[in-house]
């Protein structure tokens, strides 16, 4: 019986501790995203894999599902960037996830319109 | 015969040559993960020599696996008995120095976690993406003929088997070589003659690895070697030594007879520092002069003789292989011909290269790998050379 | 055939045909309120020409602008990416010095999109030749097959590369031609900051380009025209 509890207390563990850690994320500017973002939760990785190939063979640069769009949204507004932190827009949930993310180690993961600098400078100013 | 120590610590002896093995497998993987932590930067290689100490060791085996596969085809498509019984052998030894040299080659790459994009993304006019297919085939025929041959039931598919291993490697060498001769831009590279010099380089390695392994096994088994059978293979091995010696020097004549190749040689064969001196003291002396006066000197040619010849030319094919792979691209490439250039980026000097601890450990972990699968396959399968007594007696005839 | 079958065959066709003429401007709509723009075509063939008379000795502009439009570091040690060089000549014969730069001259029949394993070396539909770092491996064969040292390795972990243009460990890099400005409307970097406007970038396909034009009445070369590979850069004066 005591094993029986014990092991009960072992399956249910990660259940009732999951909520807690279910990553809470910086999402940056936020706002209206290109899709649902459940939507883009589950299909994010193929739209820009299919998106990449066309801007990389054919040149087509203004598609929807920009990576370059995604950072210059979500990126956070305290560092700029999409990674690198636990609450980072997309290393949060890559973290939580376990899935590895590649697209960094080439492309930028900061915004190009630096969001921080702004806020520093507003806040130098207002001083 | 008695027993002595050897003998009663036979087992311990064999886990100890295992755990050695896999010890310098570890370090070479170590070295392949700092590789790929630190990038490229660790090794010696940079944007002039792009290809360095790995693919010495990386070519090397995969030359050496389809020219040790000789030894099996003299015996299933000549019908060769003497050569019939090294069959199996020969063929473990294909797979393992295969893949041996694939891992390296492998581990070497800028992005080694994306190994699968060669399956998935395929260019059809790429001499690299036809030698993964030629090297994949080549596993697949080799596990195959190695069937027929140790499964009784299926003996009756060997000399088919043993042929298509034998167009196969062909074809596979043919397919190394090319990937050097669709090199046109590069003076060292860019020859028809390199396929076929690949071929017969090949037929020399894999024989004197051979020997090598052979000779480890009789003594660890404490067998004897037939002298009959020693003194053919010692004259394949220096009718091989003296076809591959050919071959290169046509390679260098040729070169030699172009004016425009002049300079290169030049380099090479006289006045490139480290090149030359392999060239001549590695490859010439070592890899050649010395092995056919093991060989043939009237009173030498014992196994012990045969052995030392083959260690030599082993150690004389990577003399060759750094010659041909490093000093080829240390000489810089001829933009503008005609005129002196000089730039930032290296243009018309000599490029410098030091190989790396960890180039070395990749490579070495190589050979480690290929060193495992046949102790481990000699001891675990029955791939001892069996001759029988009239088969022997045969051998010195047929 | 049965009569029923006959009627039932036209009454598909004509549906099928309304519902595509119903559905294809609809379609044509779709693709303009979202603008997307057309995949670059072969109608176009981008290129340059470059006056090495006009090539001061000893300027870097253009290099530097590259390293900067691209965020190289700038380095010069042999593991250090160099997209474009300046090149000093001197002829053997009769000691006249030149001077150029020299980069990726976006072959037509590039040796390296040839020999690349998994395509990641490809030429665009407009004559650049680029490297899809997606696929690339990092064998490093191109850089073998190069008749023109032009391509890199990325030797180290890179960090704050610029947003158009991505570039990481591990694989191999070359001049892109600006294909992030150029796809805008835009010059390379390099033709852009050169003082002596010596490198004139246009299309080669197009007669009337200012390119066309000028390579129809000056001498102009390609770099190992033995090779005959037809390289989209020509050089003038050497």
């Amino acid at each position: 019986m005591r094993f029986f509890l014990l092991a009960l207390l072992l399956v249910s563990t990660p259940v009732w501790a999951a909520d807690s850690l279910i990553p809470k994320l910086d999402i940056g500017k936020g706002g209206k995203c290109v899709e649902e973002p459940q939507w883009m939760r589950k299909n994010h990785m193929h739209v820009l894999l299919h998106q990449r190939d066309e801007t990389v063979h054919q040149g087509i640069r203004d598609g929807k599902y920009s990576l370059k769009v995604c950072i210059e949204c979500h990126a956070s507004t305290k560092d700029d960037s999409v990674i690198g932190r636990a609450d980072s827009f997309c290393e949060g949930c890559h973290r939580y996830e376990a899935v590895k993310i590649d697209c960094f180690e080439c492309h930028s993961s900061k915004r190009k319109s630096s969001l921080a600098q702004e806020a520093s400078l507003v806040q130098k100013e207002s001083k | 015969m008695q027993r002595n120590s050897f003998d009663r610590n036979e087992q311990q002896y064999f886990y100890g040559m295992v755990a050695a093995g896999l010890l310098v497998v570890a370090m070479g993987l170590f070295a392949a993960h700092m590789m790929e932590e630190h990038g490229h930067i660790i090794t010696g290689m940079n944007n002039q020599i792009v290809w360095g100490m790995p693919h010495v060791f990386a070519i090397f085996m995969i030359v050496a696996a389809s020219g040790v596969l000789n030894v099996a085809s003299i015996g299933s498509v000549f019908g060769k008995s003497v050569y019939k019984a090294r069959a199996p052998l020969a063929s473990l030894l294909s797979i393992a120095l295969l893949a041996g040299g694939l891992t390296v080659l492998m581990l070497d790459l800028g992005r080694p976690d994306r190994v699968i994009v060669a399956a998935t993304h395929y260019n059809i006019t790429s001499v690299f993406a036809w030698n993964v297919l030629l090297y994949t085939g080549m596993f697949a025929t080799v596990v195959v003929y190695l069937w027929t041959m140790m499964e009784q039931r299926m003996n009756r598919w060997t000399k088919p088997a043993g042929f298509v291993v034998f167009a196969w490697r062909f074809i596979l060498t043919t397919g190394t070589g090319l990937i050097f001769a669709f090199l046109s831009a590069r003076q060292a590279y860019g020859s028809a003659l390199l396929p076929p010099m690949f071929i017969v380089i090949s037929f020399a390695w894999g024989l004197a690895v051979f020997h090598v392994v052979q000779s480890s096994i009789y003594a660890w088994n404490g067998k004897k070697h037939t002298p009959e059978i020693v003194s053919r293979m010692k004259n394949l091995l220096g009718i091989f030594i003296i076809g591959a010696l050919y071959l290169v020097a046509a390679y260098h004549l040729t070169n030699l007879y172009f004016a425009h190749q002049s300079a290169f040689e030049r380099f090479i064969l006289v006045d490139g520092g480290i090149y030359p001196q392999l060239f001549w003291w590695g490859y010439g002396l070592l890899g050649n002069l010395l092995p056919l006066l093991l060989i043939y000197t009237p009173g030498l040619g014992k196994p012990r003789n045969v052995l030392a010849a083959s260690l030599l030319v082993i150690l004389g094919g990577f003399a060759l292989l750094y010659v041909f792979i490093i000093g080829g691209q240390a000489f810089p490439l001829n933009i503008f011909p005609g005129y002196e250039v000089k730039s930032s980026f290296g243009d018309g000097q000599i490029g410098l290269y030091q190989p790396s601890l960890p180039e070395f450990l990749l490579g070495l972990g190589g050979l480690a790998i290929a060193f495992l699968i046949t102790t481990i396959g000699v001891r675990a399968l029955n791939f001892m050379p069996h001759d029988k007594p009239h088969v022997v007696a045969a051998g010195a005839t047929d | 055939m049965s009569d029923t079958n006959v009627q039932r065959r036209q009454f598909l066709k004509t549906s099928v045909g309304a519902a595509a003429v119903a559905i294809a401007p609809g379609m044509l709509l779709f693709d303009m309120a979202h603008g997307k723009t057309e995949a670059v075509s072969s109608k176009v063939r981008w290129g340059m020409l470059i006056d090495t008379a006009n090539c001061a000795d000893g300027c870097n502009d253009c290099v530097k602008a590259c390293n900067k439009e691209n965020g190289l570091s700038g380095g010069l040690s042999p593991t250090d990416s160099q997209w474009i060089r300046k090149v000093e000549l001197k002829d053997m014969r009769s000691g006249r010095e030149v001077s150029l730069p020299m980069m990726c001259q976006h072959c037509a029949e590039p040796p390296c999109v040839d020999v690349c394993p998994t395509g990641a070396s490809f030429k665009r539909a407009d004559g650049i030749v680029l490297v899809d770092k997606h696929t690339c491996i990092g064998c490093r064969y191109c850089m073998m097959a190069c008749p023109y040292k032009a391509r890199s390795f990325v030797h180290e972990p890179l960090h704050d590369q610029k947003p158009d243009v991505p570039r990481g460990k591990g694989t191999v890099e070359s001049c892109t031609m600006c294909v992030h400005r150029v796809d805008k409307g835009q010059q390379p970097a390099c033709a852009e900051a050169c003082p002596n406007k010596s490198i004139l970038f246009g299309n080669l396909n197009d007669p009337e380009s200012e390119i066309s034009r000028k390579i129809r009445t000056v001498a102009s070369t390609q770099v190992r025209a033995d090779l005959e590979l037809n390289t989209g850069i020509r050089y003038q004066g050497i």
